[in-house]
């Protein structure tokens, strides 16, 4: 994973203290913003290659900077959020944010979600190529699949959604995104179709929703594939 | 002793003066007629006044057109009139919104006994007057002696003019000062001739009829007397007041006895009188007999006026039931209130055949008295009156009259068809029946008509010689004679009968109703249900209109219930209304205040607590009769009861919502300092290590760092759990219900607690076709974490917890079973109240005791429920119970999430 420069806004010292070591043992470069205006300012000036953005900002809501950066920027953001601010983590995915790590949060976590970010991001000019994650291997040219070394038989449809959570694997998709990219724009709210979906799919691959292995459901947000 | 307990300040006398402070001091200035000067005394007195610095306001003078007295008024600041329209002629009035706004310390207002055009605040201006008085204002007033209210009748009788305009005794009593503005006759008319009172051609006019000398001299002495009175009865006070011992008088008791007839409104002035000079409390009583009933409507609203005149006047009202002898009946509730002296008005002159059968209660007292002192009041003028007292409402139904005909006409039938079988004396039997007959059907008048006309049908049809009104035989001449007799009595004996039967049926009816609603309201249990049932109850039992109001928020009366619904008044009866709640007094249509208003008001009180105010509104075609006044008022007693009664319930459920929140608040301190507290001592004294212990083994310090963030977890939970609480108890909680897979949930759920559940076998065994559930994510998130986090809190490490899920009906059951020492089945329900926590002694585990009682309130706010069972999972030690809590969730249907 290529070291990049993170900026980090929030107005919490100890935070930004807890957060600049480990990502500075990753190898990664830190800027850090107290505030919004400072935040905005260091994103135009900095050019970091990934901002973690607080939502809870004294001088402005997070919100707002997030699409403010969104206006002249792609750079990645990860939002810190509030576990009961489910609205909150909503709307920030809706303005442009990747994903989102509630607080408190565990420095593991935190870094397993900037290295997909990051890999995302890396790999997004590459095309597609064979993704092996655990005991999975999927294969997009072939549209084939096998599961410790045996074909698993997956529909089209399937295959597309697997592929889609397994190529951002350890990212937050959303319901919204994969309902748009699989079955249109029409369909954004047939949250159900997906459900069904996500429940064979589930199935072929003798995944337990109550213990994942492979496709953890954020309720009400989204999915994630386990990256580790 | 008891020379102290007599010289002991009088508890009523100083209540009276305490009602006094705050309030303005009234100053009567009082004349035996017009054109004596008073107006000019008052304005001397206010001048005085006005130079002493005093703030004096000329509210209002009448100068008739005098010019000394308007020159007199020049400097004194006037108070602008209100002008009135009143049957097409502009009036002016006094300004009574204007006066209290602008508060002088001190307010002329002229002639107290003047009555205010329709439409007015008051009927009368010494309402007014009160109105000022109470808003801490003085007055100065001007007053006539033939305009008091008890003395009304004897001015009428010296004079021969009665003033319509009159002004109750109590007033009087209520001036803290009476001037008497006294000149000798011959002065007045010497001021009259001189065109100083009236215009002079007015004066002319007067000189004759009023101001006769012999009039004046006697209107002179009254006004004396009067004056006298009051002084006499402020040293009385003062005296009871300061606990001077005086030749207190004794508690001699007077009683007036009130009826339908006219003379009862002269007898109550007399009473009053007498017991102003004799200084003692005086009783008005009212016998109500079975015949009230049938009393035509006038004669009921007349003894209702009468008493409300007594009452007025400060009697204190009573009411007895005799049927028979009135006389004695009166007689022994005299004896028992110690009375000595009975005012009873005079009997009108009543044909002799009525006196022969009932002997007039006056006669009767009279006859009976004994000990007592009987004074019989004169009837005011009588004449045009030929109503007996003890007329009974006659039949107004022409079909009563027919009908009376009809029998005659059967009678004579049946009659001729018996003649054949019976002797002709035994057919006047037939005739009789006839009369019983129309007697209990229609009453008094009809069946003496029925009489009547059998006697000359059965003298024109059947007596000898036959078809004529000759009677030719000597026996039956008297069967005749005895036949009209005895139909007489028997007719009115069938009468009296009816009526009380009927007066038995309309009591009868009534007890019911107050029965059937105080059963109404007992069972209501909120303020709605007592304010519906109350206004429909009087609604339908008197046929009016009805409303309620109470205060609301900022205290503004407002309607909150009507039959049939209102929700809004118009203005004159909204200020209706408010007087009613201001004073604690009736107010609108009927009453003295406001009586042009549409509604009347009634306001409702239990004991001193003023609670609302209720409403009724005549309908066009079923008047009030005194009855329905009596009922209303039982009513109104008991809504005032019922209001009072939930009022308390909710204070007293506040005080325990109060003492409620103080136990938890202690709990919630305690939880505070011991709960959140432990996980901070393990994560400062972990940290305290790492950072001061230098050449930590690799593996000792990663323990410490797994320490603390277990640790910060487990506070992060706490610190959640209060925050849910905080917003349960605010009713902040919105859930917003999604179709959820409970899969997910428990995926979701045990993400967060791999930590604390790492030590324990989880196993989530849900059925492949397991409906979605309609709930909230991070709620029902939050419910299974807490849930879990128990399950690994009590249930021994290395032991199982289970998960079952399985359709139930409309819901979807989810069962969390440990093999923890389980929780006592009398507990079960209390494990989800707040801060309870399963007594276990020393091996109490750190916890809030917040966790189940939010799982309970999350848990409910979706629509779901939830509960603890005994329970024990497959897998758990033999010695564990188990504890199995069971989620109850409402299952998503496709119409439900709409």
């Amino acid at each position: 994973m290529t070291p990049t420069r993170i900026l980090i806004i929030d107005d919490e010292a100890p935070i930004r203290r807890f957060l600049r070591v480990p990502l500075e043992a990753e190898g990664h470069g830190v800027i850090e913003a107290a505030t919004a205006r400072d935040g905005i300012l260091a994103v135009a000036r900095e050019a970091p290659g990934l901002v973690i953005l607080d939502l809870g900002l004294p001088d402005a809501d997070g919100l707002t900077v997030l699409r403010e950066i969104r206006g002249w920027s792609q750079v990645p953001v990860l939002v810190l959020s509030v576990r009961a601010d489910e609205a909150g983590k909503v709307a920030a995915l809706d303005a442009g944010a990747q994903d989102y790590v509630v607080k408190p949060f565990g420095m593991k976590e935190l870094l397993a979600r900037i290295r997909s970010l990051l890999r995302d991001r890396a790999g997004a000019a590459q095309g597609p190529v064979v993704i092996t994650l655990a005991d999975l291997r999927i294969d997009p040219a072939n549209h084939s699949c096998t599961q410790g070394g045996l074909p698993l038989h997956l529909t089209r449809r399937e295959f597309d959604l697997l592929w889609m959570l397994a190529s951002h694997a350890g990212r937050l998709v959303t319901q919204g995104l994969i309902l748009k990219a699989l079955w249109g724009p029409a369909h954004l709210d047939d949250s159900q179709y997906l459900r069904v979906y996500i429940r064979q799919l589930r199935q072929k691959l003798g995944d337990d929703a109550a213990n994942p292995r492979y496709i953890m459901t954020e309720p009400g947000i989204g999915y994630r594939f386990i990256a580790e | 002793m008891t020379h102290d307990a007599d010289i002991r300040p009088s508890p009523d006398a100083l209540l009276t003066q305490a009602a006094r402070i705050g309030r303005g001091r009234l100053k009567i200035f009082i004349g035996a007629a017009p054109g004596v000067g008073k107006t000019w005394a008052m304005l001397d007195d206010a001048h005085r006044k006005h130079a002493d610095g005093v703030d004096v306001l000329a509210a209002l003078i009448e100068t008739h057109g005098r010019a000394e007295t308007q020159a007199k008024l020049a400097d004194l600041p006037p108070l602008a009139r209100k002008p009135v329209i009143y049957k097409g002629r502009a009036l002016t009035e006094l300004d009574l919104d204007g006066l209290l706004a602008r508060r002088p310390a001190l307010a002329l207002i002229d002639e107290l006994a003047h009555t205010n055009a329709e439409g007015g605040r008051h009927e009368k201006r010494w309402q007014d007057v009160e109105e000022v008085l109470a808003a801490g204002i003085d007055v100065f007033t001007t007053l006539n002696i033939q305009h008091i209210e008890t003395l009304n009748e004897t001015v009428a009788r010296i004079t021969g003019v009665r003033v319509r305009e009159t002004v109750p005794d109590l007033v009087l009593a209520m001036a803290d000062e009476i001037e008497l503005v006294d000149i000798p006759p011959d002065e007045l008319l010497e001021r009259l001739r001189q065109g100083k009172v009236y215009p002079a051609d007015q004066a002319a006019r007067a000189l004759t009829s009023f101001f006769a000398k012999g009039n004046l001299t006697a209107l002179r002495e009254l006004a004396l007397r009067a004056a006298a009175d009051r002084v006499d009865a402020q040293l009385r006070e003062h005296m009871a007041a300061n606990a001077i011992a005086g030749p207190w008088p004794t508690q001699d008791r007077i009683l007036v006895c009130v009826n339908e007839s006219p003379a009862a409104r002269e007898a109550i002035r007399v009473a009053k009188r007498s017991a102003d000079r004799a200084r003692a409390e005086w009783i008005a009583l009212n016998v109500t007999q079975a015949r009230f009933e049938a009393l035509p409507d006038a004669d009921k609203d007349r003894l209702a006026g009468t008493l409300r005149l007594a009452e007025r006047l400060g009697a204190e009202l009573a009411t007895l039931e005799a049927e028979r002898d009135v006389a004695q009946a009166i007689l022994s509730y005299a004896a028992d209130r110690n009375v000595k002296r009975i005012v009873i008005g005079r009997p009108r002159p009543r044909p002799f055949w009525a006196r022969l059968t009932t002997e007039d209660v006056a006669a009767g007292l009279l006859r009976q008295s004994g000990q007592f002192e009987i004074t019989l009041a004169a009837a005011p003028d009588e004449r045009g009156t030929q109503a007996g007292w003890h007329l009974p409402q006659v039949a107004r139904d022409p079909l009563a009259w027919a009908e009376a005909g009809l029998a005659v006409a059967l009678a004579s039938a049946c009659s001729y068809a018996a003649e054949q079988l019976f002797p002709v004396a035994s057919l006047s039997v037939i005739y009789m029946t006839a009369v019983v007959v129309v007697a209990s059907r229609r009453g008094l008048g009809p069946a003496m008509a029925t009489a009547v006309l059998g006697f000359f049908a059965y003298n024109y049809l059947f007596t000898e010689p036959r078809f004529s009104f000759q009677v030719s035989r000597q026996g039956e001449l008297l069967t005749l004679g005895l036949f009209l007799v005895a139909s007489l009595i028997t007719g009115n004996l069938a009468a009296r009968l009816r009526a009380r039967i009927t007066a038995q049926t309309a009591i009868a009816e009534r007890t019911n109703k107050l029965y059937d609603f105080s059963r109404r309201i007992a069972a209501a249990a909120t303020a709605d249900d007592v304010i519906w049932a109350s206004v429909s109850h009087v609604a339908t039992t008197l046929r009016c209109e009805t409303v309620l109001l109470m205060p609301g928020q900022g205290g503004d009366l407002a309607v909150v219930g009507g039959f049939p619904p209102e929700d809004r008044l118009q203005i004159r009866d909204q200020s209706a209304a408010q007087f009613a709640w201001d004073k604690g007094q009736p107010a609108g249509a009927g009453s003295d205040t406001l009586p042009t208003a549409r509604w009347f008001f009634l306001p409702l009180v239990a004991g001193d607590r003023r609670l609302g105010v209720l409403g009724i509104a005549e309908a066009e075609d079923h008047r009030f009769a005194r009855t329905d006044h009596r009922l209303l008022q039982a009513l109104v007693g008991q809504i005032a009861l019922a209001l009072e009664r939930l009022r308390l319930t909710e204070a007293l459920s506040e005080t325990r919502l109060v003492a409620e929140t103080d136990r938890l608040r202690t709990a919630l301190l305690s939880s505070v300092s011991h709960d959140l507290r432990t996980p901070l001592v393990t994560i400062i004294g972990a940290a305290g290590s790492l950072a001061d212990t230098p050449g930590l083994p690799a593996l000792a310090r990663q323990d410490l760092a797994e320490n603390i963030r277990e640790e910060g977890e487990r506070l992060d939970r706490y610190v959640q759990n209060l925050l849910d609480m905080t917003r349960l108890g605010h009713g902040a909680l919105r859930p917003r219900l999604a179709p959820l897979d409970l899969a997910d949930l428990i995926g979701s759920a045990r993400h967060r607690l791999r930590a604390p559940l790492r030590a324990h076998q989880v196993t989530a065994d849900l059925p492949d076709a397991l409906p979605l559930v309609r709930a909230d994510g991070v709620l029902l998130e939050q419910v299974l974490v807490n849930v879990l986090d128990n399950a690994a809190k009590y249930a021994p490490a290395g032991s199982a917890i289970v998960l079952t899920a399985r359709e139930a009906g409309a819901f979807v059951d989810l069962s969390i079973t440990d093999s923890g020492p389980g929780i006592p089945p009398d507990e079960h329900a209390r494990v989800f109240d707040m801060f309870y926590r399963v007594n276990e002694g020393d091996r109490q585990r750190a916890g809030t005791g917040l966790g189940l009682a939010i799982c309970k309130g999350l848990t409910e706010a979706m629509g779901g429920t939830i509960r603890a069972e005994s329970g024990r999972a497959e897998t758990a030690s033999p010695d564990g119970t188990g504890t199995r809590i069971v989620l109850s969730l409402p299952l998503y249907t496709p119409e439900t999430s709409a």
